[in-house]
């Protein structure tokens, strides 16, 4: 019965003969290991074919959702990062395979007649496999994704005459947007894929024409079936294939169990947002390393008229081997090729490592990844998309927000808010010593003379130029309105250091004397009770428990403040007090308290008309009030912390 | 098509050209099938090339008293309203610029856009330059470019700016065709 079904759907269809032609072809000389790259390309083909469909199926373009549907696909569907990981691996592994392949023909000689157009089909599968890299490197819309991109498009609008319109088609528009996401997608899931199929069905097609190549003279290897010898191996070349990609992604999920699984998803695409760590795929890397050495002008030699050079060489290494000695050439010119690409992709990895630029943008992208994975995982994403999510976060904005509006003066921990502590060259006047140098600066001798090893020896002379930190001048914020904040304050030693007033022109003034007359040890127990009173006018949140279990001490630190200890002749506390001078303490360190002194230092409830030198950041419309909002929320600590269970 | 079994063999010569307008005709019907549909699609495809993007205006960017007198550059979100096909941003970042002094009053703005590829410069306070993360192009702190054999094949490109109301920036914020000796306006 079973037999004449097949009977007939043979006779209808052909189909019987070509599955027996198909799966029993003689292979001469038996089966080999080096039959097995033909049908490994067409398996990762099929790999990221059956991976990027899936993918597909949940993936959303445009700016405001590719992002964000991939970071679903990621961190909340299951077996989401497994997939996208195996996707992002594949690629990879394609071009390997690839390169392998078209390496292996041209050892062998596979290339000679009748199998040129063979040759050809795989060469031309390798700008194929580029393409596909490169558009789908931006589907994500992550930073990286994002100014990765960049590059190319550019590089495409410096192709002669056509240059500006192939990149706007490209963008679909005159910049990055909707369409450019759009156009990607078509082109990497439609138009590509389909060129990559009819090329490697078409390879496919040519082996099984021309008959396995090489039939060896001096081996008496006894004839095989293509079924199931040669499958055999094919077969299991595949899978190892496929268990080294799963190594590849899940391994360093299991390593780092503490992190989210899965290949790195970046912060989302923000254009004002420069990411400095833009590179392109590691096997692309190459070619940037070659760019950098084109002068400003000369970029389409480098990519597009050489590359496009030593292409057409390649293909015409079939009619090259007719020649004496050509097959040799070609061998030699490939491995030269190949050596060539991975000594720049080399230096360029080296130059990378040793870039601070590139290491910090790094780092940071790793961090910011992770903050928007806290922020989105347990509130969801607004329709406004992720990179708004960013843009108000305090954790986010803040270090940028201080680093460039307030570490000109002020200090973070030492640092500028980023981590990253400011230097500068400081050329050494007349009777300057290291001394002197390091006391303005805040600084031991020791620590200046290890920040300048080559002079550190030697006296200073007039002129040596030193590499110094920039002298803060104005308090250290880290911590402020807290109580360890305010008890440093109140300590003697340090309301006049570099912490605290030392760089301000309240140096020596009523505050710094009041603390080193009155905070002595003998009245210890009462400046405890003042901290605490103080402290709890922030209503900081990482101290409510503490604010709560020192009641009674606050009671007694406020009647202190306006009894005994008298800060109320100063300052105002509690109620407005018309002949104040000094800041009010009502509210201190609260949000609303640090938001009106950044916008106005120099109202009259804060320093009035002796306020030093910091600008009134709101009246002067240096920042707005968003701004100031992020930057008093991040000095007070506190912004969105995902529950526990969320954060691991 | 049928034959007409009644033809006379002796016709061969109008025969042949009958069977040549016959292909010629079978190939212009084939090709109009399939080829309007595929003509209307590209026309929809290449949209972007005929849309005119609005020449763009001044875009406030920020206010004197945030430039330092030393005339460190300083960069800035250029924030606007920004329409990406069918979603209409309102006061979004559409890109950066650098603002310095060159005097009290006088202003330079340059985009941060390296005119090689298009990735942003970034400004390195003790080269007293620009460098671009990139391909390394390397810039003066007046946008000129530092050496003759930098990856940039012109300086950065200087944006038009303007003092509005006494303290108010103004920068007409505008891209520019990468990778060429000259300053063209992105069309």
């Amino acid at each position: 019965m079973i037999k004449q079904v097949l009977a007939w759907v043979d006779n209808r269809t052909g189909l019987g003969r070509f599955t027996e032609a198909f799966l029993f072809q003689n292979i001469p000389g038996g089966s080999r290991w080096r039959y097995v790259w033909g049908t490994l390309l067409l398996y990762m083909f099929l790999l990221q074919a059956i991976t990027g469909f899936f993918l597909w199926t949940a993936y959303s373009p445009s700016t405001q959702t590719a992002w964000e549907s991939i970071h679903y696909v990621q961190h909340e569907m299951v077996g989401g990062w497994i997939l996208r990981g195996l996707h992002h691996f594949g690629a990879q592994a394609f071009v390997v395979v690839l390169v392998l392949h078209l390496l292996q023909m041209v050892i062998y000689g596979v290339y000679r007649a009748p199998r040129e157009v063979n040759f050809w089909l795989v060469l031309g599968l390798l700008p194929l496999a580029i393409a596909m890299s490169a558009t789908g490197w931006l589907l994500p819309y992550d930073q990286h994704g994002f100014w990765a991109s960049r590059v190319p498009i550019g590089i495409m609008g410096v192709t002669p005459v056509l240059g500006p319109w192939l990149q706007k088609v490209a963008m679909g528009g005159s910049s990055f947007g909707h369409h450019t996401l759009t156009h990607f997608l078509a082109l990497h899931a439609g138009l590509l894929p389909l060129c990559v199929a009819l090329v490697i069905g078409a390879h496919y097609y040519l082996t099984r024409k021309h008959g396995f190549a090489d039939v060896s003279k001096d081996c008496a290897c006894p004839d095989e079936k293509y079924f199931p010898a040669q499958f055999l191996k094919d077969a299991a070349a595949c899978l190892a294939v496929f268990i080294v990609l799963l190594a590849f992604v899940v391994v360093p999920a299991l390593q780092h169990p503490n992190l989210a699984p899965g290949v790195h998803l970046g912060a989302p695409a923000d254009p004002s947002e420069q990411y400095s760590a833009a590179r392109p795929e590691w096997f692309m890397l190459f070619l940037f390393q070659f760019l950098k050495y084109f002068p400003g002008g000369t970029e389409v030699w480098g990519a597009m008229v050489i590359p496009g050079f030593i292409g057409t060489i390649v293909a015409l290494m079939p009619f090259v081997a007719k020649w004496k000695h050509g097959h040799r050439f070609n061998v030699l010119f490939i491995g030269t090729l190949l050596l060539a690409a991975i000594t720049l992709g080399r230096i360029a990895v080296n130059e990378d490592n040793k870039d601070e630029t590139y290491l910090t943008a790094k780092a940071q992208a790793v961090v910011a990844g992770e903050r928007i994975r806290q922020l989105t995982t347990e509130r969801g994403i607004p329709p406004s998309g992720a990179a708004a999510l960013l843009r108000d976060d305090p954790y986010t904005q803040g270090p940028k927000l201080f680093a460039k509006n307030c570490a000109s003066c002020h200090r973070f921990d030492g640092h500028d808010g980023t981590g990253h502590h400011p230097l500068t060259t400081w050329t050494v006047r007349q009777g300057e010593t290291w001394e002197t140098v390091a006391e303005f600066r805040f600084m031991k001798p020791e620590q200046l003379r290890d920040l300048n090893k080559d002079l550190s020896t030697r006296a200073l002379k007039t002129g040596d130029n030193l590499t110094v930190p920039v002298r803060p001048w104005a308090p250290d914020l880290k911590g402020f309105g807290s109580r360890e904040w305010i008890a440093g304050l109140l300590d003697p030693a340090q309301v006049d250091g570099a912490h605290y007033y030392g760089g301000t022109k309240f140096k020596d003034g009523k505050m710094s004397k009041w603390v080193k007359k009155n905070a002595t040890p003998e009245k210890a127990e009462d400046l405890k009770k003042v901290i605490a009173a103080l402290s709890a006018e922030a209503k900081l949140k990482s101290q409510i428990g503490a604010d709560k279990a020192d009641a009674e001490l606050i009671k007694q630190g406020r009647a202190l403040m306006t009894g005994d200890l008298a800060c109320t002749d100063c300052h105002s506390f509690g109620k407005k007090d018309p002949d104040a001078t000094a800041p009010d303490l009502t509210a201190y360190g609260s949000r609303g308290w640090i938001t009106r002194f950044i916008s106005n230092p120099s109202h009259p409830d804060f320093y009035g008309k002796r306020n030093d030198r910091m600008q009134s950041f709101a009246d002067k419309q240096i920042l707005d009030a968003k701004q100031i909002g992020l930057l008093a929320d991040w000095l007070r600590g506190e912004w969105y912390v995902p529950p526990k269970s969320v954060a691991k | 098509m049928q034959k007409n079994p009644a033809a006379p063999a002796a016709a061969s010569p109008p025969a042949a050209r009958r069977d040549f307008l016959k292909q010629g005709c079978a190939a212009c019907l084939g090709l109009a099938a399939v080829g309007t549909p595929a003509a209307i699609g590209t026309r929809v495809f290449l949209d972007p090339l005929t849309r005119q993007t609005t020449a763009e205006s001044f875009v406030k960017v920020t206010t004197l008293d945030t430039l330092p007198e030393d005339g460190t550059p300083v960069q800035y979100p250029v924030l606007a309203d920004r329409r990406d096909a069918w979603t209409k941003f309102s006061q979004v970042p559409i890109g950066a610029v650098f603002l310095q002094r060159q005097s009290k009053d006088k202003l330079l703005a340059l985009s941060v856009v390296c005119p090689h590829a298009g990735c942003f410069v970034d400004y390195e306070e003790d080269k007293q330059s620009f460098l671009c993360p990139c391909h390394n192009s390397l810039f003066l702190k007046d946008g000129g470019l530092k050496d003759q054999d930098s990856p940039s094949p012109r300086p950065l490109d200087t944006l038009e700016v303007q003092v509005r109301n006494r303290n108010e920036v103004w920068v007409r914020f505008q891209d520019f065709q990468l990778g060429i000796k000259e300053k063209k306006p992105v069309a």
